[in-house]
């Protein structure tokens, strides 16, 4: 038997004019794609606040894709264009936080291009398979070190800690 | 000495600054003299740990702890001192949000300890000895704290109070403080000791409609004494950053680089100000607005996670090899 | 107090369930999901009897949430809403996961698509918990309507609603009203006069009882919403006091200053400085160019004042401002003529006889500088050859990649013109031929049999260096004849340049103060390109004519009278709802930064001034919530897409990473000292 193949939890986040009726339309279209983007509803591509990417990461998404309208084509007019100088502030530091580049992306999808949405997202998947997981929390544990340490030092520091009744 | 209540002060990763800014009260700290016994300040009096330990739980009235947490002996003083305090305040940007300490966390433990026991120039360390919990040595074992891999800030590591934030706090938010618990006027736990608004609530800069064509660094112009800084392309933090300090940065022309932290309800500092300067860049072509950042704002962690960088959504930069720099992997 | 979500798998007979395990699903969630109180699986969720369900499960298991896992909420959302609403619930409380089009419909692994159902449903759950009750605003709509620009579709669009009853007020910036077509000879196919058409419209516009006519003013600035606009107007002084004034025409013949007039007759005819742009003007009053006017110039004159009958000149007259209130807009501000002197190579402005399509239309005009007379730029030379040029600066990705739409047909008039007045030969340079209109290739039809030489191929040049015998003294108009594989040089007398239509110069200045959109070129974006062609994503401003694209006289009008019923239905029922999915600024939490002041297409955001704080105008706002994801102080919030409830949506979608509760990343809980 075969090591599993790793399934990336990626959380897509699809503006609601264009990119989610893309969605709709890969599926009324019965286009196959891997099951990996879990997709939230915005109104705007211009509604994602980069906190929600960080938090998505840091909660143990593989990965974040962001879609809306193609630039020029914006529902709102122009809000897409803030998304896109959004991204590539976020890109720019994520890059600085040693987060791969694949790991985020943006991407235009017109509600006429359900087939660029699923094979974006086949492409993702595939990409941050090969990345591997993210597991950013467990990054900032110590490998049970703090509470090896604390202990030592609670060993310590016993006999001096009983408080008299 | 009945009535007086009792005080404890400590530090943690921190530079000693917010030490000295409570004596910034100036001859209020008579007042507080008056007020409190000092229990517990390892700068300015001489206390043991041991003493504290063998206090009664909750018998303190009051714990400023500043700095955020390295080691495990600060991790062990902060649990002590939590468990022995009534009421505990995270004190200073350290203890809030990591500070300039919890950039550390833009490398890791083995990186540091190469830079500090072996590449600095002033080094000889030929045998490459590096710190150990544990040195076995013939009058028995010595210990040392063991040295985090990143920075946490106090309140992940135990319940805090109060946050009195600022790098360091201003000396009127300081008593503001120690006046609201001398008086048992207490605002509800979790309170951040500042305004709700930011710093732009009270900077007297002139301020217009954003639009924003090239980011600059403070050498790169003189600025307008009137106008709002970042109207002239300087990065000022004063958009997201909670006011309390009464905008003295700006105030003198130069920007606010967020000490203060992150306004009521915002959990990402970085995020805010990467979004919102963003935002404003005026500019619809890609190409361009990748070089208006990328030139404009070369260290973006520095500019946009200065102080909060271990209390922000990710804490630290993913793990690397070692070699100093952050963001190659492994 | 908790919520008590009811859940709803729909099966969607096997669309749903042939994939996904929805009994595993309504089970799961039911048993694992916190505050779940009811949780069903149901062959059909929107039929009456799933509906039903959902109502009856309110009331009797009094749920305070409902989440239906069925198809996209573009499909049903209303439907579920509605059937929250008649189980006694807020719709806004009710949030759909797509089941169908985001799973069962695009998965091949049953398992896996079981899983992420949960993952849906549980996002869903977590998010409709924080949902809020929300309520749509009606707002009362004034019955009166600013039309902006007063050519043809915009005339048409005054008429429509003036007949209706309605109040209008048109503005043009031009001393008279007309436009474009004020200047044309004849219009195609039909040949009618368009003076003979246009005129008789005018002057109803001008007399009419329901429409003020503000000429030779401008819309300064515009505030409010769908229903409530506010605009300021700024009248340009005439000179000419209009109560006094009698349109006696005295002033403009005792004028002794003459110059070109550049606008009306393209340059090629005079006006006086004190003028009206044409006999038939609309209003009738003069006005005073002070660019010209000797008075103005040196002080001294006045003769204009000296023998007006009526007192009517006041040389003091200053810019006035005229505040309007009005419910609806109607943008209808034309397009401007494609300056080719861009290309050098067809030499306009070089080489005498070329000519622009404008210039040729008041050439042609019984009205206009040569009285009707076709000659050449010497004014009494009749060509014996012309060339049309098709595509000045059209189909060309230097300059506009677009179709001019019109300029086939005027080049078939101008043919046509030509010969019946000058009996000279013609040649039309054409890429191809787009008569695409009822009556219109019946007309080609006529202009070939009229003996019209055609020549399919795009003018390279137009030269007068002679090259061969026949060529001299004349222009020399060079194309490959697509047809015959061949160069061609023709010489003629008179070149006619069709200059492709362009958006006005401050098209994209006008996009913004009325808050809609426009293509990168400056044309107005409609709110949909088939089924909403002259309403625009502002609510309450709509578009006419050619600001929209280029577009001939039947459409300018078909376009200005959908217009005014697009108006027209707004002002009879007298309402209108605004949705509630919009963006509040916190007040106590705004210092005024100013981020977000330039973020809102749609104008939504101002600053006030005095409180130091920004302000949404909630009835322009769209909902879009950029300036929520901008603001660094996080003043701002969204109804119903909110933070808490995008990211409690993020933490139920991640519920197999941290838990359905989505606790915060873990930090290490610290164990208590032991005492």
């Amino acid at each position: 038997m075969t090591e599993e193949t790793f399934q990336p939890k990626i959380i897509g986040f699809l503006c609601n004019w264009c990119s989610y009726r893309a969605a709709d339309l890969a599926g009324t279209a019965r286009m196959k794609y891997e099951p990996n983007v879990r997709i939230i509803r915005v109104m705007c591509s211009g509604r994602v606040d980069p906190s929600f990417i960080l938090k998505a990461l840091s909660m143990g998404a593989d990965g974040v894709m962001i879609a809306g309208c193609h630039p020029g084509e914006c529902h709102y007019l122009e809000q897409n264009y803030k998304t896109m100088r959004r991204f590539s502030m976020l890109k720019h530091t994520l890059r600085a936080m040693g987060i791969e580049d694949e790991r985020v992306r943006l991407q235009w999808a017109s509600a006429a291009e359900g087939g660029v949405l699923a094979k974006a997202i086949n492409e993702m998947v595939e990409q941050v398979r090969s990345l591997g997981p993210l597991n950013w929390s467990e990054h900032w544990s110590e490998n049970g070190r703090i509470e090896e340490s604390i202990g030592n030092l609670l060993q310590e520091h016993e006999e001096a800690m009983e408080v008299p009744a | 000495m009945s009535e007086k209540g009792k005080l404890a002060l400590y530090w943690g990763a921190s530079c000693g600054g917010c030490e000295i800014a409570v004596l910034g009260i100036d001859d209020k700290i008579l007042q507080v003299a008056d007020a409190f016994d000092i229990v517990f300040w390892p700068v300015a009096v001489d206390a043991k740990v041991r003493s504290i330990e063998k206090m009664e739980d909750k018998s303190i009235d009051l714990c400023l702890f500043n700095g955020a947490i390295r080691t495990s002996e600060q991790e062990y003083m902060a649990r002590l001192l939590r468990q022995k305090s009534k009421v505990l305040v995270a004190f200073g940007s350290c203890a809030h949000e990591g500070c300039i300490p919890g950039l550390a966390n833009m490398t890791d433990k083995e990186a540091i300890f190469q830079t500090a026991y072996h590449d600095t120039p002033s080094t000889h360390n030929p045998d490459d000895v590096r710190p150990q919990t544990e040195t076995e040595v013939a009058e028995g074992t010595l210990t040392l704290p063991y040295f985090y891999e990143t920075v946490k800030t106090l309140d992940q590591t135990i319940d805090v109070d109060y946050y009195l934030p600022g790098c360091p706090p201003e000396p009127e938010r300081i008593w503001d403080a120690l006046t609201a618990i001398l008086t048992n006027q207490l605002p509800p736990p979790g309170t951040v000791i500042g305004e709700t608004t930011t710093v732009c609530d009270v900077c007297p800069r002139e301020r217009e409609e954003k639009k924003i064509k090239e980011f600059k660094r403070t050498w790169e112009i003189i600025p307008d004494p009137d106008k709002c800084l970042l109207d002239q392309g300087i990065i000022c933090c004063g958009i997201a950053t909670r006011a309390g300090c009464g905008a003295l940065c700006p105030t003198v022309g130069s920007p606010c680089i967020g000490c203060y932290g992150p306004n009521e309800g915002v959990e990402d500092f970085g995020a805010r100000m990467m979004s919102a300067l963003a935002s404003v860049i005026d500019s619809d072509d890609p190409a361009e607005i990748d070089r208006i950042i990328q030139e404009g704002i070369p260290d973006p962690m520095g500019s946009f996670y200065r102080f909060s960088m271990a209390h922000g959504e990710l804490r630290r930069v993913a793990p690397i090899s070692g070699n100093g720099k952050p963001g190659e992997p492994a | 107090m908790s919520e008590k979500v009811g859940v709803y798998i729909c099966h969607c007979g096997s669309n749903i369930a042939g994939m996904v395990d929805v009994e595993e699903v309504a089970r799961w969630a039911g048993e694992n999901l916190n505050d779940v109180a009811v949780s069903r699986d149901y062959k059909f969720m929107c039929s009456s009897l799933g509906q039903e369900l959902i109502e009856e499960d309110i009331k009797n298991e009094g749920l305070t949430r409902v989440v239906v896992g069925a198809c996209s909420p573009h499909l049903h959302e209303k439907t579920f809403r509605n059937a929250c609403e008649k189980g006694g619930l807020n719709p806004y409380l009710c949030q759909m996961a797509s089941l169908r089009e985001q799973i069962s419909w695009v998965s091949t692994d049953k398992d896996r698509a079981t899983e992420k159902s949960k993952a849906l449903i549980s996002g869903a759950v977590e998010r409709v918990k924080l949902h809020e009750e929300l309520q749509p605003t009606e707002v009362p709509v004034n019955p009166n309507t600013l039309v902006v620009g007063a050519g043809i579709a915009g005339i048409q669009s005054a008429l429509e609603l003036a007949d209706a009853g309605h109040h209008v007020y048109l503005v043009e910036r031009e001393p008279s009203i007309g436009g474009h077509m004020a200047q044309f000879d004849k219009t195609f196919p039909t040949l009618d006069c368009a003076a003979c058409i246009l005129t008789p419209r005018m002057s109803e516009v001008g007399d009419h009882p329901n429409i003020t006519l503000l000429s030779y003013s401008e819309v300064e600035e515009v505030t409010g919403y769908v229903g409530n606009f506010h605009a300021r107007l700024r009248k340009k002084a005439r000179y000419v006091n209009e109560e006094d004034c009698t349109g006696c025409g005295i002033c403009i013949e005792k004028c002794p200053k003459k110059v070109v007039d550049d606008v009306f007759e393209a340059g090629l005819g005079y006006r006086k400085a004190i003028y009206r742009p044409f006999p038939q003007a609309v209003p009738k009053f003069p006005v005073i160019d002070t660019e010209s006017c000797i008075y103005f110039e040196r002080g001294t004159c006045k003769a204009c004042e000296k023998f007006c009958p009526t007192d009517a000149i006041d040389f003091e007259q200053k810019d006035t401002y005229i505040d309007l209130d009005v419910g609806n807009i109607v943008l209808a501000t034309g397009y401007q003529i494609f300056d080719p002197t861009k290309i050098p190579q067809y030499g306009y402005g070089r080489l005498a006889n070329v000519f622009t399509s404008l210039e040729f239309e008041r050439l042609c005009n019984a009205a206009g500088p040569t009285e009707g007379k076709v000659v050449l730029r010497d004014g009494v030379t009749e060509p014996e050859s012309v060339a049309i040029v098709h595509c000045v600066g059209s189909r060309d990705k230097r300059f506009n990649p677009h179709c001019s739409a019109i300029c086939c047909m005027s080049a078939l008039k101008f043919g046509h013109l030509v010969m019946e007045k000058t009996g000279a030969e013609v040649y039309s340079f054409y890429i191809d031929m787009r008569p695409i209109a009822k009556g219109y290739e019946e007309f080609y039809d006529r202009l070939l049999e009229e003996g019209m030489h055609f020549i399919r191929g795009r003018v390279a040049e137009v030269t007068d260096a002679a090259r061969k015998p026949g060529e001299e003294g004349k222009l020399i108009v060079q194309a490959e004849d697509t047809l015959i594989g061949r160069q061609r040089r023709v010489p003629v007398d008179m070149v006619i340049l069709m200059s492709a239509l362009e958006p006005q110069s401050d098209a994209r200045d006008v996009a913004l103060q009325f808050g809609i959109s426009c293509s990168m070129k400056g044309w107005f974006t409609e709110r949909h390109p088939k089924l909403d062609p002259v309403a625009t994503m502002t609510d309450g401003v709509f578009i006419a004519g050619t600001c929209q694209g280029p577009k001939d006289i039947p459409d300018s009008v078909a376009q200005g009278a959908a217009a005014a019923a697009r108006v027209q239905g707004m002002v009879t029922i007298g309402t209108v709802e605004i949705e509630p999915v919009v963006a509040t600024i916190h007040e106590e939490l705004c210092s005024g930064c100013r981020i977000c002041n330039t973020l809102c297409p749609f104008n939504a955001i101002d600053y006030d001034a005095e409180k130091e704080v920004s302000v949404i105008n909630q009835a322009l706002c769209k909902g879009c919530g950029t300036c929520i994801a901008a603001c660094p102080a996080q003043a701002i919030s969204g109804a119903h897409f909110s933070n808490g409830q995008i990211l409690a949506e993020l933490q139920g979608l991640l519920y197999d990473v941290f838990g359905s509760n989505g606790a915060k990343a873990p930090v290490e809980t610290p164990e208590a000292v032991p005492a």
